[in-house]
């Protein structure tokens, strides 16, 4: 009790606080290269200075308080060594599809399938920072800023300030098969940064998805632009190593009657961070977002956070918000999820359902559901759930014969499926289904 | 094949005693039903005998062509040639049928030291078994029991009998929610089992699931004990007078 005490009164006082702060922002920056940008380069400067204005996240942020900001401060990342096999094959590699190879971050053009495919054009932001002009610059930061009210997001502005690298997708028809990114790694201490922008015309479709390994930290950024009528369907199975840090922002803004399906798969991670921010602009459209995460802690340490927030401006709209987590040996998981529907946006259909299963007691799941509605015809609901295996339906399984260990991977896969059903395109289901039941089946003894 | 001597039970969470000194056996080859008023036990003796948690076994023991059951794990249990089937089937979204199925098979098959069955040969199986219980092949597809009507749930459950060939069938009021065709079809799936190798241990409220399975052995439970055992015509007897007559002689 005294201890603590004398501890608070040794709290360093708060004007040296914020000059910390401008010091820590800094060092960060000082540890990284930052582009001059050519057609970003105004996107740029001007993130810069919000970046410098709201300084970056500290433990007692609001909008931080169930994940800490501060490895994520820190100016370099802790080195991870690198696995000499991963232990699984690589996902999705008997599609039909058009590969695009990062390694730590970086373009990999020798590794890479040609740029070429009929109905989307295809560049690098590497090499298209080299002009002044591009089709992207009317997106790239644009959705990163109108993401940043009402809550700030200073990662995703430290990221479009400072991101070399990234793929810029226009999609204008309905191609032939799938974009493929694969990430991977070379150095131990990679901290790797990118931004996407995906822009669908109207009618227009995509599917986009994004796997592999990914450096010692990540921070990374995909803005998506959806016309009238345009589709994506994005879903990302990106592998980490246990000690990784990793941090994602989705931007979106969807138009009248266009799609938005985004699905991700996450295990392992000491701490991860995933944010998507959804903005549905015009009517009769529908936007999905959905994951599915499992966190091991006996490998060490598992933080896990998915922070969304949709925002309904349109009639008409509906938006899915599936997220599922299963957590042992003292994992944890954070979802903070919020829909706002604002004046005027009636017949909205607005659905969030968050649930954890816990395999033990040791493990926690914290959830901040939130509802804000300013229309008065309109449909919302929200659930959030926090439970264990089901007894019976286990007792039921073992009857049948089937072993415990294996009876657990099918409750697990059983809790997952709602998430799972999220991917439209059963193949790419199944190849998910599969990774996640190997990645149970090898962790089942521990 | 089954023998329980004076078995006794008692919840875990609660200090209360459901099995007071049980004693039945049901020999090869025979068809036992147990009847007997709610609250009577039967349910507890089915999830007893399967191995389910949360009960504790003060006394007794039960054994299964010689060897202890109440040691087993219910995986072990099921491997040895015991198969409970449910009065409410579990329904496990997001797992299909036909793979919970198969893993079982081949999980007991293994347990036994057994050659898995392969794809083909399963598949062969599981069809034909299907087409005898009117099961279709959506049905297989689909999630274990999500979305099924009553009477498919207990004609999935027959199917797994059936793929699972066990020695020991216990039935748990299989005939419970089920419209007449529904349980002549569940009664047919039952006695093309049948086979002197092979025993059921039938529990039931009803006489009327009785008239298409018939017993060879009626035995009345009462208060955790059986109180009285016969042949069919016990079963009648309660159907015309009640349990009040036959409970209160018994003592």
């Amino acid at each position: 009790m005294s201890e603590a005490a004398v501890k608070t009164k040794d709290v360093t006082p708060q004007i040296s606080g914020a000059a910390k702060a401008a010091d820590a922002l800094q060092a960060r920056l000082d540890a990284m290269t930052l582009p001059k940008g050519g057609f970003t380069a105004a996107a740029r400067a001007d993130a810069l200075a919000r970046l410098r204005d709201m300084g970056l996240p500290g433990p007692r942020d609001e909008y931080w308080r169930y994940t800490d900001p501060r490895p994520f401060n820190a100016p370099v990342p802790q080195p991870i060594p690198i696995e000499e096999r991963a232990p699984d094959s690589p996902l999705f590699t008997d599609l039909d599809r058009l590969t695009l190879v990062f390694v730590d971050g970086a373009f990999d053009a020798a590794s890479s399938d040609d740029l070429m495919l009929e109905g989307i054009e295809i560049d690098t932001l590497a090499n298209a920072d080299a002009q002044d002009s591009h089709w992207a610059a009317d997106v790239y930061g644009k959705l990163e800023t109108a993401g940043q009210n009402p809550v700030k997001r200073p990662f995703a502005v430290l990221n479009t300030a400072t991101a070399s690298d990234g793929v810029l997708i226009r999609v204008t028809g309905r191609p032939a098969k799938p974009v493929h990114i694969i990430h991977r790694r070379a150095r131990e201490d990679a901290d790797v940064s990118w931004h996407h922008v995906i822009r669908v015309e109207e009618g227009a479709e995509l599917t986009l998805l994004e796997t592999g390994m990914v450096g010692a930290r990540s921070n990374s950024v995909i803005e998506v632009d959806l016309a009238r009528g345009a589709k994506l369907h994005h879903i990302t199975a990106k592998r980490a190593g246990h000690q990784k840090l990793g941090l994602s922002h989705l931007f979106a803004r969807v138009g009248a009657e266009a799609q938005l399906k985004a699905f991700n798969l996450s295990v392992n991670g000491t701490l991860m961070r995933h944010e998507g921010v959804i903005d549905i602009v015009g009517d009769d459209a529908v936007a999905h977002i959905a994951a599915a995460v499992l966190g091991d802690g006996h490998v060490g340490p598992f933080h896990h956070d998915d922070t969304v927030f949709i925002t309904h401006s349109a009639e008409r709209c509906e938006s899915r918000q599936v997220f599922k987590k299963v957590l042992k040996n003292g994992a944890e998981g954070v979802f903070q999820g919020k829909i706002l529907v604002k004046p005027g946006a009636q017949k909205t259909d607005g659905y969030q359902i968050s649930q954890a299963l816990l395999l033990d007691e040791r493990s926690q799941f914290l959830a901040k559901p939130e509802l804000e509605i300013y229309a008065d015809d309109v449909k919302c609901s929200h659930g959030s759930t926090t439970g264990a295996i089901d007894e019976t339906a286990l007792f039921y399984m073992r009857s049948r014969g089937v072993p415990y260990d294996r009876a657990i991977v099918f409750l697990v896969l059983s809790f997952l499926a709602d998430a799972l059903e999220e991917i439209e395109d059963e193949t790419l289901r199944g190849q998910i289904n599969d990774r996640l039941e190997a990645w149970l089946t090898r962790r089942a003894k521990q | 094949m089954l023998k329980i001597n004076n078995l006794h039970v008692k919840l875990e969470e609660e200090d209360k005693q459901i099995l007071k000194g049980l004693s039945l056996e049901v020999p090869a080859g025979q068809v036992h039903a147990i009847m007997g008023p709610n609250g009577s036990g039967k349910s507890t003796l089915s999830y007893v005998l399967s191995g389910r948690d949360g009960y504790e076994i003060t006394e007794g023991e039960a054994t299964l062509d010689g060897e202890s059951l109440l040691d087993m794990e219910p995986e072990e249990r099921a491997a040895a040639g015991l198969f409970l089937a449910f009065q409410y089937p579990v329904e496990i979204p997001g797992v299909g049928n036909m793979t919970f199925l198969r893993t079982a098979v081949n999980a007991q098959r293994k347990a036994r030291g057994e050659e898995e069955l392969s794809s083909a040969e399963f598949l062969k199986q599981i069809r034909e078994k299907a087409r005898n219980l009117d099961i279709d092949a959506e049905m297989l597809k689909r999630p274990v029991n999500v979305g099924f009507s009553g009477g498919e749930k207990k004609r999935n459950e027959i199917l797994q009998m059936a793929m699972l060939a066990p020695r020991m069938c216990i039935m748990d009021e299989t005939d419970s929610g089920l419209d007449v065709d529904a349980m002549r079809l569940v009664a047919d799936g039952v006695n093309a089992l049948r086979g002197p190798d092979r025993s059921f241990l039938v529990i039931t409220h009803y006489q009327r699931l009785l008239n298409h399975i018939q017993p060879d052995v009626v035995h009345i439970m009462s208060n955790g004990r059986i109180v009285k055992s016969g042949g069919p015509d016990l079963a009648l007897q309660i159907e015309d007078e009640g349990y009040g007559d036959l409970l209160a002689e018994a003592g």
